[in-house]
Protein backbone atom coordinates (compact mmCIF):
# COMPACT_ATOMS: atom_id res chain seq x y z
CA UNK A 1 0.00 0.00 0.00
CA UNK A 2 2.71 2.96 0.97
CA UNK A 3 5.60 2.61 -0.46
CA UNK A 4 8.93 3.24 0.68
CA UNK A 5 11.72 5.89 -0.48
CA UNK A 6 15.19 5.06 -2.39
CA UNK A 7 17.41 7.96 -2.56
CA UNK A 8 16.58 10.24 0.15
CA UNK A 9 18.04 13.47 0.86
CA UNK A 10 17.93 14.85 4.70
CA UNK A 11 17.26 18.78 6.64
CA UNK A 12 16.83 21.63 4.40
CA UNK A 13 17.01 24.92 6.62
CA UNK A 14 15.13 28.39 5.61
CA UNK A 15 15.25 32.12 7.41
CA UNK A 16 13.64 34.86 6.64
CA UNK A 17 16.24 37.80 6.82
CA UNK A 18 16.34 41.51 5.63
CA UNK A 19 16.49 41.76 1.63
CA UNK A 20 14.17 38.09 1.59
CA UNK A 21 14.95 34.65 2.44
CA UNK A 22 18.59 32.12 2.65
CA UNK A 23 17.55 29.04 2.44
CA UNK A 24 20.74 25.91 2.96
CA UNK A 25 20.66 22.51 2.23
CA UNK A 26 23.63 19.58 1.87
CA UNK A 27 24.38 17.95 -0.88
CA UNK A 28 23.73 14.07 -0.02
CA UNK A 29 21.74 11.61 -1.43
CA UNK A 30 21.55 8.37 0.90
CA UNK A 31 20.83 4.99 -0.26
CA UNK A 32 19.43 3.09 3.24
CA UNK A 33 22.31 3.87 5.43
CA UNK A 34 24.69 4.24 2.71
CA UNK A 35 26.09 7.63 1.67
CA UNK A 36 25.67 7.17 -2.24
CA UNK A 37 25.62 10.33 -3.98
CA UNK A 38 27.43 13.33 -3.24
CA UNK A 39 26.34 15.50 -5.69
CA UNK A 40 22.43 16.19 -5.08
CA UNK A 41 20.91 19.70 -5.46
CA UNK A 42 18.20 19.68 -3.30
CA UNK A 43 17.63 23.44 -3.95
CA UNK A 44 16.10 24.96 -6.74
CA UNK A 45 14.14 28.02 -8.11
CA UNK A 46 10.93 27.90 -9.66
CA UNK A 47 9.95 30.78 -11.59
CA UNK A 48 11.78 34.34 -10.78
CA UNK A 49 10.07 34.72 -7.12
CA UNK A 50 10.45 31.30 -5.37
CA UNK A 51 12.77 28.86 -4.27
CA UNK A 52 12.26 25.02 -3.55
CA UNK A 53 14.50 22.76 -1.10
CA UNK A 54 13.01 19.31 -0.79
CA UNK A 55 14.00 15.97 1.69
CA UNK A 56 12.93 12.85 1.35
CA UNK A 57 13.06 10.92 -1.71
CA UNK A 58 14.88 12.32 -4.91
CA UNK A 59 12.93 10.70 -7.07
CA UNK A 60 9.51 12.37 -6.18
CA UNK A 61 11.40 15.84 -6.31
CA UNK A 62 12.41 15.58 -9.46
CA UNK A 63 8.96 14.83 -10.57
CA UNK A 64 7.48 17.62 -8.50
CA UNK A 65 10.11 19.92 -10.47
CA UNK A 66 8.65 18.46 -13.65
CA UNK A 67 4.98 19.11 -12.40
CA UNK A 68 6.13 23.15 -11.17
CA UNK A 69 7.95 23.37 -14.71
CA UNK A 70 4.58 23.01 -16.53
CA UNK A 71 2.79 25.22 -14.13
CA UNK A 72 5.17 27.82 -14.76
CA UNK A 73 5.23 27.15 -18.75
CA UNK A 74 1.24 27.68 -18.59
CA UNK A 75 1.41 30.67 -16.26
CA UNK A 76 3.89 32.29 -19.01
CA UNK A 77 2.33 31.47 -21.60
CA UNK A 78 -0.64 33.56 -20.98
CA UNK A 79 1.46 36.47 -21.44
CA UNK A 80 -0.53 38.75 -19.18
CA UNK A 81 2.30 40.00 -17.05
CA UNK A 82 1.59 38.68 -14.07
CA UNK A 83 3.64 35.65 -12.68
CA UNK A 84 3.15 33.58 -10.03
CA UNK A 85 4.32 33.69 -6.77
CA UNK A 86 5.58 32.02 -3.71
CA UNK A 87 2.23 31.76 -2.09
CA UNK A 88 0.60 30.41 -4.87
CA UNK A 89 2.93 27.96 -5.89
CA UNK A 90 3.14 26.84 -2.07
CA UNK A 91 -0.62 26.45 -2.08
CA UNK A 92 -0.14 24.65 -5.85
CA UNK A 93 2.57 22.26 -3.39
CA UNK A 94 0.24 21.58 -0.92
CA UNK A 95 -2.81 20.26 -2.89
CA UNK A 96 -0.96 17.93 -4.65
CA UNK A 97 0.36 16.79 -1.42
CA UNK A 98 -2.44 16.08 0.03
CA UNK A 99 -4.20 14.90 -2.76
CA UNK A 100 -1.56 12.29 -3.58
CA UNK A 101 -1.92 11.48 0.45
CA UNK A 102 -5.66 10.98 0.10
CA UNK A 103 -5.05 8.19 -2.53
CA UNK A 104 -2.51 6.94 -0.54
CA UNK A 105 0.01 7.03 -3.08
CA UNK A 106 2.15 10.00 -1.45
CA UNK A 107 4.95 12.18 -3.19
CA UNK A 108 7.51 11.13 -0.19
CA UNK A 109 9.57 14.65 0.74
CA UNK A 110 8.99 17.37 3.06
CA UNK A 111 9.60 20.44 1.17
CA UNK A 112 10.59 24.55 1.92
CA UNK A 113 9.00 27.28 -0.11
CA UNK A 114 10.63 30.41 -0.05
CA UNK A 115 10.31 33.58 -2.17
CA UNK A 116 9.76 37.16 -2.37
CA UNK A 117 7.37 39.16 -4.32
CA UNK A 118 6.23 42.99 -4.52
CA UNK A 119 8.39 43.44 -1.41
CA UNK A 120 6.56 40.32 0.41
CA UNK A 121 8.68 37.80 2.04
CA UNK A 122 7.34 34.38 2.14
CA UNK A 123 8.89 31.36 3.80
CA UNK A 124 6.37 27.83 3.83
CA UNK A 125 6.84 24.48 4.17
CA UNK A 126 5.00 21.33 3.02
CA UNK A 127 5.99 19.17 6.04
CA UNK A 128 6.14 15.61 4.94
CA UNK A 129 3.94 13.44 2.45
CA UNK A 130 0.72 14.24 4.30
CA UNK A 131 0.13 17.71 3.34
CA UNK A 132 0.62 19.42 6.81
CA UNK A 133 1.58 23.46 5.72
CA UNK A 134 2.58 26.68 7.89
CA UNK A 135 4.49 29.64 7.33
CA UNK A 136 6.97 30.91 9.59
CA UNK A 137 10.23 33.22 9.95
CA UNK A 138 12.19 29.72 10.00
CA UNK A 139 11.52 26.54 9.39
CA UNK A 140 13.43 23.26 8.23
CA UNK A 141 12.34 19.89 7.64
CA UNK A 142 13.81 15.96 9.09
CA UNK A 143 16.62 16.52 11.70
CA UNK A 144 16.47 20.30 10.92
CA UNK A 145 13.43 20.79 13.24
CA UNK A 146 15.26 18.64 16.43
CA UNK A 147 18.67 20.58 16.29
CA UNK A 148 18.65 23.76 14.15
CA UNK A 149 14.89 25.43 15.07
CA UNK A 150 16.12 25.83 18.89
CA UNK A 151 19.19 27.18 17.91
CA UNK A 152 16.63 29.56 15.07
CA UNK A 153 14.17 30.16 18.41
CA UNK A 154 16.96 31.85 20.27
CA UNK A 155 18.98 33.48 17.99
CA UNK A 156 16.80 34.92 14.80
CA UNK A 157 15.63 38.02 14.64
CA UNK A 158 14.03 40.97 12.75
CA UNK A 159 16.20 42.01 9.68
CA UNK A 160 19.28 39.63 9.84
CA UNK A 161 21.67 40.95 7.79
CA UNK A 162 23.12 38.62 5.09
CA UNK A 163 26.25 38.05 6.52
CA UNK A 164 24.73 37.44 10.00
CA UNK A 165 21.48 35.00 8.25
CA UNK A 166 24.15 32.69 6.55
CA UNK A 167 26.40 32.49 9.90
CA UNK A 168 23.28 31.73 11.50
CA UNK A 169 22.59 29.11 8.82
CA UNK A 170 25.95 27.71 8.89
CA UNK A 171 25.95 27.73 12.62
CA UNK A 172 22.54 24.95 12.39
CA UNK A 173 24.11 22.99 9.11
CA UNK A 174 27.34 22.61 11.67
CA UNK A 175 25.26 20.58 14.47
CA UNK A 176 23.52 18.80 11.70
CA UNK A 177 26.57 17.74 10.52
CA UNK A 178 27.96 16.81 13.43
CA UNK A 179 25.17 14.81 14.96
CA UNK A 180 22.50 13.64 11.72
CA UNK A 181 24.16 10.28 10.29
CA UNK A 182 22.90 11.37 6.57
CA UNK A 183 24.34 14.60 7.08
CA UNK A 184 27.45 15.39 4.17
CA UNK A 185 29.66 17.88 4.38
CA UNK A 186 29.24 19.53 1.21
CA UNK A 187 26.37 22.29 1.22
CA UNK A 188 24.94 25.21 -0.87
CA UNK A 189 22.99 28.15 0.62
CA UNK A 190 20.72 29.76 -1.17
CA UNK A 191 19.35 33.39 -1.75
CA UNK A 192 16.16 34.78 -2.84
CA UNK A 193 15.37 38.64 -2.74
CA UNK A 194 13.23 40.91 -5.02
CA UNK A 195 15.74 40.99 -7.54
CA UNK A 196 16.26 36.90 -7.82
CA UNK A 197 17.67 33.64 -6.89
CA UNK A 198 21.07 33.10 -6.38
CA UNK A 199 22.44 29.62 -5.04
CA UNK A 200 26.13 29.28 -3.90
CA UNK A 201 28.50 26.76 -5.73
CA UNK A 202 29.03 23.55 -3.26
CA UNK A 203 31.29 24.34 -0.58
CA UNK A 204 32.60 22.47 3.00
CA UNK A 205 32.44 23.50 6.79
CA UNK A 206 35.27 23.30 9.07
CA UNK A 207 34.73 20.59 12.08
CA UNK A 208 35.96 21.06 15.39
CA UNK A 209 37.58 18.26 16.98
CA UNK A 210 40.13 20.04 19.63
CA UNK A 211 38.41 19.55 23.03
CA UNK A 212 40.54 17.96 25.46
CA UNK A 213 37.57 15.37 26.97
CA UNK A 214 37.69 14.27 23.16
CA UNK A 215 41.28 13.61 23.28
CA UNK A 216 41.30 11.59 26.65
CA UNK A 217 37.57 10.63 27.15
CA UNK A 218 38.12 7.90 29.11
CA UNK A 219 40.47 9.98 31.96
CA UNK A 220 39.42 9.40 35.15
CA UNK A 221 36.94 6.83 33.85
CA UNK A 222 39.33 4.27 32.75
CA UNK A 223 37.34 1.18 30.85
CA UNK A 224 34.22 3.95 30.08
CA UNK A 225 33.77 4.97 26.14
CA UNK B 1 17.66 -25.01 -3.03
CA UNK B 2 14.76 -22.65 -4.80
CA UNK B 3 15.35 -23.15 -8.32
CA UNK B 4 12.30 -21.52 -9.27
CA UNK B 5 13.28 -18.23 -7.23
CA UNK B 6 13.74 -15.56 -9.76
CA UNK B 7 16.13 -14.86 -12.14
CA UNK B 8 18.33 -12.04 -10.33
CA UNK B 9 21.48 -10.14 -11.33
CA UNK B 10 23.13 -9.96 -8.14
CA UNK B 11 25.50 -8.03 -10.61
CA UNK B 12 28.64 -5.38 -10.71
CA UNK B 13 27.38 -2.80 -13.40
CA UNK B 14 30.22 0.00 -13.85
CA UNK B 15 30.40 3.65 -15.67
CA UNK B 16 32.75 5.73 -16.64
CA UNK B 17 33.20 8.62 -18.84
CA UNK B 18 37.12 9.28 -19.90
CA UNK B 19 38.74 12.19 -21.52
CA UNK B 20 36.78 10.78 -25.29
CA UNK B 21 33.91 8.95 -24.61
CA UNK B 22 32.42 6.52 -21.96
CA UNK B 23 33.28 3.07 -20.69
CA UNK B 24 30.77 0.77 -19.36
CA UNK B 25 31.71 -2.74 -17.77
CA UNK B 26 29.99 -5.91 -15.92
CA UNK B 27 30.24 -8.92 -14.66
CA UNK B 28 28.89 -12.16 -16.22
CA UNK B 29 26.93 -13.91 -13.40
CA UNK B 30 23.04 -14.47 -13.23
CA UNK B 31 21.95 -16.47 -10.32
CA UNK B 32 18.42 -17.82 -9.33
CA UNK B 33 18.78 -18.07 -5.40
CA UNK B 34 21.92 -19.54 -4.92
CA UNK B 35 22.56 -21.72 -8.56
CA UNK B 36 24.26 -19.60 -11.18
CA UNK B 37 21.45 -20.05 -13.76
CA UNK B 38 24.23 -18.22 -16.59
CA UNK B 39 27.56 -17.79 -15.75
CA UNK B 40 28.19 -16.19 -18.80
CA UNK B 41 25.74 -13.71 -18.74
CA UNK B 42 25.59 -9.84 -21.10
CA UNK B 43 24.56 -7.60 -18.57
CA UNK B 44 25.57 -4.42 -21.23
CA UNK B 45 22.42 -4.08 -23.51
CA UNK B 46 22.11 -1.76 -26.33
CA UNK B 47 19.82 0.95 -26.92
CA UNK B 48 20.70 2.67 -29.98
CA UNK B 49 23.54 2.55 -31.72
CA UNK B 50 25.38 5.68 -29.81
CA UNK B 51 23.85 4.40 -26.19
CA UNK B 52 23.89 1.60 -24.12
CA UNK B 53 22.81 0.20 -20.64
CA UNK B 54 24.10 -1.90 -17.79
CA UNK B 55 21.21 -3.73 -16.13
CA UNK B 56 21.55 -5.14 -12.58
CA UNK B 57 18.93 -6.34 -9.84
CA UNK B 58 15.55 -8.43 -11.37
CA UNK B 59 16.95 -9.86 -14.50
CA UNK B 60 13.12 -10.04 -15.65
CA UNK B 61 12.56 -6.03 -14.80
CA UNK B 62 15.63 -4.74 -16.23
CA UNK B 63 15.90 -6.61 -19.46
CA UNK B 64 11.60 -5.60 -20.07
CA UNK B 65 12.35 -2.05 -19.20
CA UNK B 66 15.52 -1.99 -21.95
CA UNK B 67 13.21 -3.75 -24.50
CA UNK B 68 10.57 -0.87 -24.21
CA UNK B 69 13.13 2.31 -24.12
CA UNK B 70 14.63 0.37 -27.22
CA UNK B 71 11.51 0.02 -28.92
CA UNK B 72 10.84 3.95 -27.94
CA UNK B 73 13.96 5.44 -29.03
CA UNK B 74 14.34 3.62 -32.46
CA UNK B 75 10.92 5.43 -32.92
CA UNK B 76 11.87 8.52 -31.87
CA UNK B 77 15.50 8.26 -33.74
CA UNK B 78 13.04 8.17 -36.96
CA UNK B 79 11.29 10.63 -36.05
CA UNK B 80 13.66 13.16 -35.54
CA UNK B 81 15.91 12.09 -38.07
CA UNK B 82 19.46 11.74 -36.32
CA UNK B 83 20.30 9.50 -33.20
CA UNK B 84 19.08 9.93 -30.01
CA UNK B 85 20.62 11.75 -27.30
CA UNK B 86 22.25 10.14 -24.09
CA UNK B 87 20.15 12.41 -21.74
CA UNK B 88 16.71 11.57 -23.81
CA UNK B 89 17.69 7.86 -23.71
CA UNK B 90 18.24 7.81 -19.92
CA UNK B 91 15.24 10.17 -19.25
CA UNK B 92 13.23 7.36 -21.19
CA UNK B 93 14.40 4.61 -18.59
CA UNK B 94 14.09 6.91 -15.66
CA UNK B 95 10.24 7.40 -17.32
CA UNK B 96 9.79 3.79 -16.65
CA UNK B 97 11.45 2.96 -13.81
CA UNK B 98 9.92 6.05 -12.04
CA UNK B 99 6.20 5.29 -12.77
CA UNK B 100 6.22 1.59 -12.11
CA UNK B 101 8.51 2.03 -9.03
CA UNK B 102 5.97 -0.25 -7.07
CA UNK B 103 6.56 -3.17 -9.54
CA UNK B 104 9.94 -3.01 -10.77
CA UNK B 105 13.44 -4.19 -9.23
CA UNK B 106 15.66 -2.60 -10.85
CA UNK B 107 18.97 -0.64 -10.93
CA UNK B 108 20.46 1.13 -14.12
CA UNK B 109 23.22 2.65 -15.38
CA UNK B 110 22.71 4.97 -19.14
CA UNK B 111 26.17 5.60 -21.38
CA UNK B 112 26.97 6.82 -24.33
CA UNK B 113 28.14 9.22 -26.84
CA UNK B 114 26.36 12.19 -28.59
CA UNK B 115 27.58 14.98 -30.80
CA UNK B 116 26.46 17.39 -28.47
CA UNK B 117 27.82 16.58 -25.40
CA UNK B 118 30.34 14.15 -25.66
CA UNK B 119 30.36 11.10 -23.63
CA UNK B 120 27.90 10.76 -20.20
CA UNK B 121 27.11 8.61 -17.88
CA UNK B 122 23.64 8.64 -16.06
CA UNK B 123 22.84 6.57 -12.67
CA UNK B 124 19.25 5.52 -12.93
CA UNK B 125 18.83 3.60 -9.09
CA UNK B 126 15.59 1.93 -7.51
CA UNK B 127 12.59 4.57 -7.20
CA UNK B 128 13.00 5.95 -10.51
CA UNK B 129 15.85 9.21 -9.55
CA UNK B 130 18.37 10.49 -12.62
CA UNK B 131 21.90 11.34 -11.69
CA UNK B 132 24.45 12.25 -13.96
CA UNK B 133 27.19 11.21 -13.06
CA UNK B 134 31.47 11.26 -13.91
CA UNK B 135 31.15 7.73 -12.97
CA UNK B 136 28.45 5.55 -11.44
CA UNK B 137 28.34 2.20 -9.81
CA UNK B 138 25.79 -0.55 -9.23
CA UNK B 139 24.45 -3.81 -8.14
CA UNK B 140 25.24 -5.77 -4.82
CA UNK B 141 28.78 -5.84 -5.84
CA UNK B 142 29.31 -1.83 -5.94
CA UNK B 143 29.21 -2.03 -1.95
CA UNK B 144 32.68 -2.78 -2.11
CA UNK B 145 34.13 -0.64 -4.82
CA UNK B 146 32.42 3.04 -3.15
CA UNK B 147 36.48 2.97 -1.34
CA UNK B 148 38.42 2.24 -4.35
CA UNK B 149 36.59 4.70 -6.84
CA UNK B 150 36.61 7.11 -3.78
CA UNK B 151 40.32 6.89 -3.64
CA UNK B 152 41.40 5.42 -7.44
CA UNK B 153 38.97 7.59 -9.52
CA UNK B 154 40.44 10.75 -11.42
CA UNK B 155 38.98 12.99 -13.61
CA UNK B 156 40.64 13.14 -17.33
CA UNK B 157 41.63 9.76 -17.80
CA UNK B 158 43.23 7.99 -21.08
CA UNK B 159 40.39 5.46 -22.53
CA UNK B 160 43.30 2.76 -21.56
CA UNK B 161 43.42 3.98 -17.89
CA UNK B 162 39.40 4.37 -17.79
CA UNK B 163 39.26 0.84 -19.14
CA UNK B 164 41.63 -0.67 -16.75
CA UNK B 165 40.40 0.85 -14.20
CA UNK B 166 36.73 -0.69 -14.75
CA UNK B 167 38.07 -4.15 -15.81
CA UNK B 168 40.43 -3.64 -11.97
CA UNK B 169 37.18 -2.39 -10.61
CA UNK B 170 34.92 -5.51 -11.53
CA UNK B 171 37.41 -8.09 -10.73
CA UNK B 172 37.37 -6.57 -7.12
CA UNK B 173 33.90 -6.65 -6.55
CA UNK B 174 33.66 -10.41 -7.87
CA UNK B 175 36.86 -11.48 -5.59
CA UNK B 176 34.18 -10.41 -2.60
CA UNK B 177 30.53 -10.54 -3.59
CA UNK B 178 29.08 -13.98 -4.14
CA UNK B 179 26.37 -12.60 -6.46
CA UNK B 180 29.07 -11.61 -9.16
CA UNK B 181 31.65 -13.29 -11.00
CA UNK B 182 32.27 -15.39 -14.54
CA UNK B 183 33.81 -12.87 -17.19
CA UNK B 184 34.06 -8.86 -17.03
CA UNK B 185 32.80 -7.79 -19.99
CA UNK B 186 33.22 -3.95 -21.06
CA UNK B 187 31.98 -1.91 -24.06
CA UNK B 188 33.71 1.66 -24.92
CA UNK B 189 31.39 3.80 -26.86
CA UNK B 190 32.94 7.24 -28.06
CA UNK B 191 32.90 9.34 -31.48
CA UNK B 192 34.27 6.96 -33.32
CA UNK B 193 31.87 3.85 -32.56
CA UNK B 194 31.48 0.91 -30.24
CA UNK B 195 33.54 -1.93 -29.32
CA UNK B 196 33.26 -4.56 -27.19
CA UNK B 197 35.90 -6.34 -24.89
CA UNK B 198 35.93 -9.47 -23.65
CA UNK B 199 38.09 -10.27 -20.19
CA UNK B 200 37.94 -14.27 -19.18
CA UNK B 201 39.35 -14.94 -15.26
CA UNK B 202 42.61 -16.31 -16.23
CA UNK B 203 43.57 -12.77 -17.74
CA UNK B 204 42.67 -10.72 -14.37
CA UNK B 205 45.03 -9.65 -11.61
CA UNK B 206 45.47 -12.30 -8.43
CA UNK B 207 44.18 -10.83 -5.09
CA UNK B 208 44.45 -11.42 -1.49
CA UNK B 209 44.48 -15.31 -0.56
CA UNK B 210 43.35 -16.19 -4.01
CA UNK B 211 46.31 -18.31 -5.77
CA UNK B 212 47.04 -19.11 -9.45
CA UNK B 213 44.81 -21.66 -11.27
CA UNK B 214 46.42 -24.92 -11.93
CA UNK B 215 45.81 -27.59 -14.46
CA UNK B 216 46.53 -30.29 -11.46
CA UNK B 217 47.75 -30.83 -8.21
CA UNK B 218 50.34 -33.31 -10.55
CA UNK B 219 51.56 -30.49 -12.13
CA UNK B 220 52.63 -29.08 -8.57
CA UNK B 221 53.90 -32.42 -7.67
CA UNK B 222 55.66 -33.05 -10.73
CA UNK B 223 57.54 -30.00 -10.79
CA UNK B 224 58.04 -28.54 -7.31
CA UNK B 225 60.54 -29.97 -4.17
CA UNK B 226 60.87 -33.74 -3.22
CA UNK B 227 58.37 -33.59 -0.13
CA UNK B 228 55.43 -31.20 -0.91
CA UNK B 229 52.97 -33.90 0.19
CA UNK B 230 54.76 -34.78 3.37
CA UNK B 231 53.26 -36.22 6.27
CA UNK B 232 51.84 -34.01 9.17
Amino acid sequence: MYRYPYVTGTSVIGIKYKDGILMAADMGGSYGSTLRYKSVERMKPIGKHSLLGASGEISDFQELLRYLDELILYDNMWDDGNSLGPKEVHSYLTRVMYNRRNKFNPLWNSLVLGGVKKGQKFLGTVVSMIGVHFEDNHVATGFGNHLARPILRDEWHENLSFEDGVKLLEKCMLVLLYRDRSAINKLQIAKITEEGVTISPPYSLKTFWGFSAFKNPTVGAEGSW
Amino acid sequence: MDLNAAHSMGTTIIGVTYDGGVILGADSRTSTGLYVANRASDKITQLTDNVYVCRSGSAADSQIVSDYVRYFLHQHTIQLGQPATVKVAANLVRLISYNNKNMLETGLIVGGWDKYEGGKIYGIPLGGTIIEQPFAIGGSGSSYLYGFFDQAWREGMTKDEAEQLVVKAVSLAIARDGASGGVVRTVIINSEGVTRNFYPGDTLPRWHEELEPQNSLLDILNTSSPEPMSIQ
